[in-house]
């Protein structure tokens, strides 16, 4: 997707007011303009507006030598027939003031080629704003507000020490800092190799063959349903296993309800 | 200028010395051309960039940006929050280790002396904690977004690789100063921890070895897992972090709008 560069934009859009401008100033003059030339050429007065008179006369000088040409064309074939090159040479020079514009050029437009069809442009214009201030002001908001919430977090909620460490006595519940909590729920359900090792080495395994195996070349959410529902139902799975490690386990590691047993969860 | 009297108002003895501040030669030998602390800086374009250009956020960031990268909506600012966090978890870090000793004996009672005689010092190791927690879900964030805006798909594929690899160093630098209080929370987390990965097949013992300095959690394991938290496992990231914001601007500035 290409947008417009704004300062390319704002130039654009100044030169359009100013011509707008210029056109509601000397709106009087060039209704004058067209009359100027010739009688016939002034009568079709809607078609002067588009097109240049001088293109208007050529043409008509064009008509004009074509039925010239009609008229005499005994005499043409007789010149013919004694030399073709010189025929033409004449032709050619007696009529240069009717074939020529008016400022005597005698270059035709044969077509127009649009830009893009025969150049392709590489380098795509990009709408692009200055990092100072737009992004370095956004980034700078944004450290202060978590820093802020840090802060004000922690004046108000302590940082756990239990007691010291006792290798003789084991707490029930142990658990895993809460980002494990997810595998240690794994734990009741598999072999220790499978839940500790298999399952999270082959999920970040996974993970890093992503962009790998993922060959859709699109990045709208619309085309990429099954990428995203694969990757929504793996974050869920993990998040609810997070979930029910931290609150919905207790002594021995069983089931609790923690709104009537409390809470056996330290961050 | 000034008053009649030759008294000068405080206001005009204060832009006097900002005046003589901002042409000294230390001043502009501190701040290049172009610079916001520079005297007589106006917002212009030409400025604007200076800002950039003329500085070390080069290193970080280009002079100019696609306008929808800068909306908060499409990035959440999370990738650049976690490396805020890590920052603010570098500064509360190096203020805790002036504090603490990794040893079994002192670990305990220096975080409890730190958190009642030192000044801010219960302050500092809540936001460390609290921080670290924050990072861990930040980068996890970070990961989903990237992922539901399709931004691993090419050029981006080894940036997202990266990604992944930062992911586990941020676990793995959270886990190993998990067990650094030496309370039972961190030792009982940890052995859980570690004898997960003591599964490991074929050299699950050898894991657990290297992992704990032994065979079992004891004073050696604090030490091995301070030298980690605190030099190994940061300096490792460091450099990840570098190829990861580097590669960001080579493979094209963050992901096109969706």
């Amino acid at each position: 997707m290409t947008e417009i560069p704004e300062h390319l934009r704002k130039r654009a859009e100044a030169a359009r007011a100013k011509a707008a401008e210029k056109a509601a100033a000397g709106g009087g003059e060039e209704a004058a303009t067209p009359a100027e030339p010739s009688g016939e050429a002034a009568a079709s007065s809607g078609e002067a507006g588009k097109i240049p008179a001088h293109l208007l006369e050529r043409s008509k000088s064009a008509r004009a030598r074509k039925a010239e040409g009609e008229a005499a064309p005994a005499a043409a074939p007789a010149a013919a027939a004694s030399g073709g090159g010189l025929a033409t040479a004449v032709a050619d020079a007696a009529p240069p003031p009717t074939a020529t514009g008016p400022g005597g050029h005698t270059q035709r437009l044969l077509t127009v080629v649009k830009a893009g069809s025969i150049q392709d442009v590489k380098a795509t214009p990009v709408d692009k704003v200055h990092t100072w201030p737009h992004l370095l002001a956004v980034e700078f908001v944004a450290a202060l507000v978590v820093t802020a919430f840090t802060l004000i977090f922690s004046i108000f909620v302590n940082a756990p020490l239990l007691e010291l460490a006792n290798l003789n006595e084991t707490p029930n519940p142990s658990k895993a800092p809460w980002y494990f909590l997810g595998l240690q729920e794994l734990l009741t359900m598999f072999h220790p190799m499978v839940a500790g090792v298999t399952i999270p080495g082959m999920g970040i395994f996974l993970l890093i063959l992503a962009p790998y195996v993922d060959r859709n070349p699109s990045n709208k959410p619309e085309d990429r349903k099954f990428a995203v529902s694969l990757f929504t139902v793996q974050l869920m799975f993990w998040a609810v296993l997070v979930i029910i490690g931290s609150f919905f386990r207790g002594p021995g590691f069983n089931f609790i309800a923690p709104w009537t047993q409390g809470l056996f969860f330290e961050l | 200028m000034g008053r009649p009297g030759g008294s000068k108002t405080p206001g005009e003895r204060v832009s006097e010395i900002v005046d003589k501040t901002q042409s000294s030669q230390a001043w502009n030998s501190i701040f290049r051309p172009g610079s916001v602390f520079r005297k007589g800086y106006t917002d212009s374009p030409r400025n604007r960039s200076y800002v950039i250009m003329n500085s070390v956020l080069y290193h970080l960031h280009p002079v100019k940006v696609k306008r929808h990268a800068v909306k908060v909506s499409y990035t959440l600012c999370l990738g650049g929050l976690s490396f805020f966090l890590f920052i603010l978890l570098t500064i509360t870090g190096i203020f805790l280790m002036f504090f603490y000793r990794p040893t079994a004996a002192q670990a305990w009672n220096d975080i409890y002396t730190l958190q009642t005689s030192v000044t801010f010092g219960l302050l500092v190791r809540n936001m460390h904690r609290w921080a670290a927690h924050l990072m861990v879900l930040s980068v996890f964030l970070h990961m989903a977004r990237v992922f539901y805006h399709g931004a691993y798909k090419p050029p981006r594929e080894f940036n997202w690789v990266i990604g992944v690899i930062l992911l586990t160093l941020t676990l793995l630098l959270s886990f190993t100063g998990y067990l650094l209080p030496w309370d039972q929370l961190a030792l009982w987390a940890v052995t859980v921890g570690t004898n997960m990965m003591g599964y490991t097949p074929v050299f699950g013992d050898q894991v657990r070895f290297v992992l704990l300095g032994g065979k079992e959690i004891g004073t050696d394991t604090l030490l091995r897992w301070y030298v980690l938290h605190v030099l190994f496992v940061p300096f490792v990231t460091v450099i990840f972090l570098a190829i990861h914001f580097w590669r960001v601007r080579k493979d094209g500035g963050i992901s096109g709008p969706l």
